[in-house]
């Protein structure tokens, strides 16, 4: 079970065991970690699933999709680390991500 | 050459019965169902026997609506099959009529100037505006009669939303129902009352421009601040924006911020009303006001639909969409489908997954105004529960001659203080 650590922007952690399969929105949602609203429900289209990628983990997690660049490019904090969790797929590989979340949804 | 005018006198579906009714007879851009609160059966009826429903014959001519959840998000996923452009109601508008507004323009213009304006509207900007905006809330709750009927829409929802337009303006606050005047004549319909042609609404648009140009000059000559003129006037990506570009986004605030949130604070009250239970467990938990603001914007959906046009030739639910098609997705329709939202007729403060739902649509063209929207609903009722046992509604509501603004120009109410 990959485990992984979500920070609210106010510096609270949440060490999550997630499970393989499930995207990270689904596992910060199931947790009930505050600060992901994922409005569209994982369709990658509404932008409310916002997060940080820790930079050492940028390499695993990969680049922004096709869709998901778009929805992206419309944030105004967006940075160079930023991805959409709905659109991150938990798996082993992803054992010890850390991701911190925005103070605010778009 | 004179701009179309609208009749809307035949074809009403008033009083027919949606489940028998030949389908192609099914004309939901006519206003009449929406102003008589009958469209939910043919919404209904669409989703189950047509959900890519073609109308040949509409006095605004031919166009497909466009039922159901999924439908709608494919489609806004989709921007390079389903065009914004020309414009994103039902009527083509002349050209010299239409002003250039990043909701009716497609990628890549669409993505440059959205991400010019949209910081003044983003949540670390409403951060500073809360507190004004509570003291405008306080003062309206605080002058309204007890014990007596008024009108809920005039003293409370339009005057609100007028009060926080000018606080987000800055505007003169003495001339802010100027602004509430602009954004009716550029959703209003030529020949259903206010103006008679799209002529008429542009001339009047032009003094909206002459005057917003004054502030402008002001602001600009002064340190920043924290209005939406102001941020417009100093950001770098907005300083030279031409001024009918900045009429157009400026319109697109107004008219954005304006009926919608407007009819949402109207709606909010008729939904408590019709649920009472609802109501009473509002009361015994106040911390749903947020999970309660996203449910009323979903039973709302204060924008009924958007248009797209099909850019080629392709296929949405079996029905094959010519180029240059008009699509209209219907959110009213979307946000009623049980495939997606559980429960969807009922009014449920504390449903689950509530923020899912497509009044503000989905995509790159999501409600860029969405987080103030919530605010304002959030801070207006915040302040309702600390004085009234209940916005008690005692009459029919009367609503807007219009398929596209779900609204309403009456709401009898009553005070029961606390």
């Amino acid at each position: 079970m990959p485990r992984i650590t979500l920070i609210e922007h106010n510096g609270t952690e949440h060490a999550v065991d997630a499970k393989n399969g499930d995207s990270l929105m689904t596992t910060a949602i199931k947790h009930r970690v505050p600060g992901i609203d994922a409005d569209c429900g994982g369709a990658c289209s509404c932008g409310t699933c916002h997060v940080f990628i820790d930079d050492a983990w940028l390499g695993k997690v990969g680049e922004p999709g096709p869709f998901e660049e778009p929805m992206l490019d419309l944030n105004p904090e967006r940075a160079a680390n930023s991805r959409l969790s709905c659109q991150i797929d938990i798996s082993d590989e992803l054992d010890g991500l850390v991701v911190r979340l925005p103070e605010f949804q778009f | 050459m004179e701009a179309p005018v609208i009749k809307h006198s035949s074809r009403s579906l008033v009083g027919r019965d949606a489940w028998t009714i030949p389908l192609e007879e099914i004309d939901l851009a006519h206003p009449g169902i929406w102003q008589a609160n009958e469209y939910l059966p043919f919404l209904a009826r669409l989703r189950k026997d047509d959900p890519v429903h073609y109308c040949a014959h509409s006095p605004v001519g031919a166009y497909w609506s466009v039922t159901r959840y999924q439908d709608i998000m494919t489609m806004e996923a989709a921007p390079h099959l389903f065009s914004s452009e020309p414009t994103i109601g039902i009527v083509d508008v002349l050209p010299q009529f239409t002003l250039p507004m990043f909701i009716a323009m497609d990628p890549p213009k669409h993505d440059e100037q959205r991400k010019t304006v949209q910081g003044v509207v983003a949540p670390n900007n409403l951060k500073n505006l809360e507190g004004l905006i509570r003291q405008r809330v306080i003062t309206i709750l605080d002058s309204l009669p007890q014990g007596e009927t008024f009108n809920w829409v005039d003293r409370v929802s339009r005057e609100l939303t007028t009060q926080m337009l000018a606080t987000l303006f800055d505007f003169p606050f003495e001339e802010r129902n100027k602004l509430t005047y602009w954004s009716d004549i550029a959703t209003a319909i030529p020949g259903a009352g206010l103006v008679n042609s799209y002529e008429e609404s542009f001339e009047i648009l032009k003094e909206c421009l002459a005057y917003f140009m004054r502030l402008w000059r002001e602001r600009a000559a002064k340190a920043p601040g924290n209005d939406l003129i102001s941020m417009l006037a100093h950001g770098e990506a907005t300083k030279n924006m031409p001024p009918m570009e900045f009429l157009g986004n400026l319109v697109l605030l107004i008219v954005g911020g304006n009926d919608t949130t407007r009819n949402s604070i109207t709606g909010g009250v008729l939904a408590l009303n019709e649920y009472p239970q609802e109501y009473q467990k509002l009361r015994d938990n106040p911390a749903l006001i947020p999970s309660m603001v996203s449910e009323i914007i979903r039973w709302q959906t204060p924008l009924a639909y958007m248009r797209r046009t099909a850019k080629v030739d392709t296929e949405l639910g079996g029905k094959h969409i010519k180029a240059g098609d008009k699509i209209l997705m219907w959110y009213a329709s979307a946000n009623r489908d049980d495939a997606v939202i559980d429960r969807p007729d009922e009014f449920l403060i504390d449903r689950d997954r509530v923020r899912q739902h497509l009044s503000f649509g989905t995509g790159i063209h999501r409600c860029m105004g969405n987080r103030l929207a919530e605010m304002q609903l959030r801070v207006l009722w915040e302040e309702i529960l600390q004085r009234f046992h209940k916005v008690e509604v005692v009459g029919e509501p009367v609503r807007i001659y219009s398929s596209f603004v779900k609204g309403y120009t009456d709401l009898p109410v009553r005070l029961i203080a606390r």
